[in-house]
């Protein structure tokens, strides 16, 4: 690693004078390198977010009535209390007593759709990702209930031994290699500026790379026109690490996902977001 | 100072109980982490569950970097590695760099929704440098251009080379790169092929 730096020193000098370079009037040619196109590119999708079709699908699915015992998800405490949907996707995943267990957003989802609407746990887990038009209604309702969150502080609470349990396994689960590859997520996710091809990859072990990545899920992904939480993610994660097929809404996902959720605390949420 | 010291080893004495009381041991939670995945995952075409069963290279490089890994557990890894390289019968360690090329570009095999039929990539740009042309590339691993032309095509780079695609944890236990060989992802000719890319003096990479 010591041999790196003096290396790594060069390459930050040399990416300083291109930025100063890149601040003089531009004679012709528009950018240094496809890095920056890449960065305008995801400048400009800034502008208009087709995530609020979810949102608003999801706002609708949640008022609607629905199920064999014909009720709205408005009764479903996300943490907050029954119905509290503003702020709560900030303080997940935690414990709820109710179940005694820990749950993340789409967890705590299929509890409510169980218990208070009626449907089996089959039924209510047939679609988590959604595909064309056979849309998933979990990606619909996370839209709308992670927007609710929009600027909130993440405050992901280690209070409940349960919830330091989870923490403390979704660690060693990101950190375990495994698989034809060897890989785990931290093959990929465990330094600070590498990238695969030309994408960059979040340093998930620090708490800067923790926050940008996990604040800004869930995500419209434009190369799918889908919207995408985190459970698949995780699952979409797992598929590259060429490990099985990661269960929605499984123990271990939830695991991963309170330590992740965990380490990007004190940062302001910011999705759904869009991404390549 | 005396006096000080008991009242010190009382309150290590505390904070140690609570912190036992507040967490798991790393064992415990190693263990409870891999009960979980057990009972998480489900196998879906050809990623079966048994890719969740560590071999002890996997299982002692699961650690964070804060873990180093003593100086004989390294060595132990890198000894048990290199041991399972096989090296070609008929001797010949370099192939077609054009078709290295091809599989230094694939990302293809192993996933659960790829077709076993079809044969692996080892999509080495996703985290190499190989040649000028391809601005595409990962900096997870070291850039590889110029590889060859450094390092010249003796014997002893041949095998060198031969045996970090095979098993990269032979050389740098814990390595990040998949075991290509040892783990079945590439065939000996890939391997060959791969081999001609980094070293041949025609491959795009020592241009």
């Amino acid at each position: 690693m010591k041999r790196l730096s003096g290396r790594r020193g060069l390459r930050t000098l040399l990416l300083a004078a291109g930025a100063a370079l890149a601040l003089l009037p531009p004679a012709g040619a528009f950018s240094q390198s496809a890095v920056d196109e890449i960065a305008k590119y995801r400048q400009q999708l800034q502008d208009g977010n087709p995530a609020e079709l979810w949102e608003a699908r999801g706002e609708a699915l949640w008022k609607t009535k629905r199920g064999p015992r014909n009720v709205s998800m408005e009764g479903c405490d996300l943490g907050k209390g029954p119905g509290v949907v503003k702020g709560a996707y900030a303080e997940l995943p935690r414990y709820f007593a109710d179940a005694d267990r820990v749950m993340d957003l789409e967890t705590r989802l299929v509890h409510c759709m169980t218990t208070q609407q009626g449907f089996s746990f089959a039924e209510a887990t047939r679609r988590p990702f959604g595909a064309g038009s056979n849309r998933s209604d979990f990606e619909s309702l996370a839209a709308w209930i992670t927007s609710e969150s929009k600027g909130v502080t993440m405050n992901v609470a280690l209070s409940h031994p349960k919830e330091r349990e989870a923490y403390q396994i979704g660690e060693k689960i990101f950190y375990f290699r495994g698989g034809p590859h060897d890989f785990a997520c931290a093959t990929c996710h465990g330094e600070s500026g590498k990238r695969i091809r030309l994408q960059d990859l979040p340093n998930l072990t620090e708490k800067a790379g923790a926050q940008l990545a996990y604040t800004t899920w869930p995500a419209y992904r434009v190369s799918q026109g889908e919207l995408r939480t985190f459970q698949w993610r995780l699952n979409d994660c797992y598929r590259q690490q060429r490990f099985p097929d990661l269960k929605f809404t499984s123990d271990a996902s939830i695991a991963l996902t309170a330590f992740l959720a965990r380490n990007a605390n004190g940062a302001a949420f910011n999705a759904p977001a869009i991404k390549r | 100072m005396n006096s000080r010291r008991p009242t010190k080893a009382i309150l290590a004495a505390i904070a140690a109980i609570a912190a036992g009381c507040a967490s798991m041991s790393d064992q415990e939670a190693s263990q409870k982490a891999l009960q979980l995945m057990k009972s998480s995952f489900s196998e879906r075409g050809q990623a079966k569950l048994d890719r969740l069963d560590q071999d002890e290279s996997q299982r002692l490089c699961s650690k964070p970097p804060s873990h180093e890994l003593a100086k004989e557990t390294s060595a132990r890894i890198e000894k048990e590695n290199l041991a399972s390289i096989r090296y070609p019968a008929d001797g010949k360690l370099m192939g077609d760099w054009k078709n290295g090329e091809r599989i230094a570009q694939s990302g293809q095999g192993m996933q659960f929704n790829d077709d076993p039929k079809r044969p692996s990539g080892a999509n080495c740009y996703a985290c190499h440098q190989l040649s000028k042309q391809e601005i595409s590339f990962g900096t997870i691993g070291p850039s590889l251009y110029q590889y060859g032309k450094l390092r010249g095509t003796s014997e002893a780079i041949q095998r060198y080379t031969y045996g970090k695609v095979y098993n990269s944890q032979a050389f740098t236990a814990c390595s990040n790169m998949p075991r290509f060989g040892h783990n079945r992802i590439l065939t000996e000719q890939q391997m060959k092929d791969v081999t001609a890319l980094l070293l041949d003096p025609n491959s795009p990479v020592n241009k």
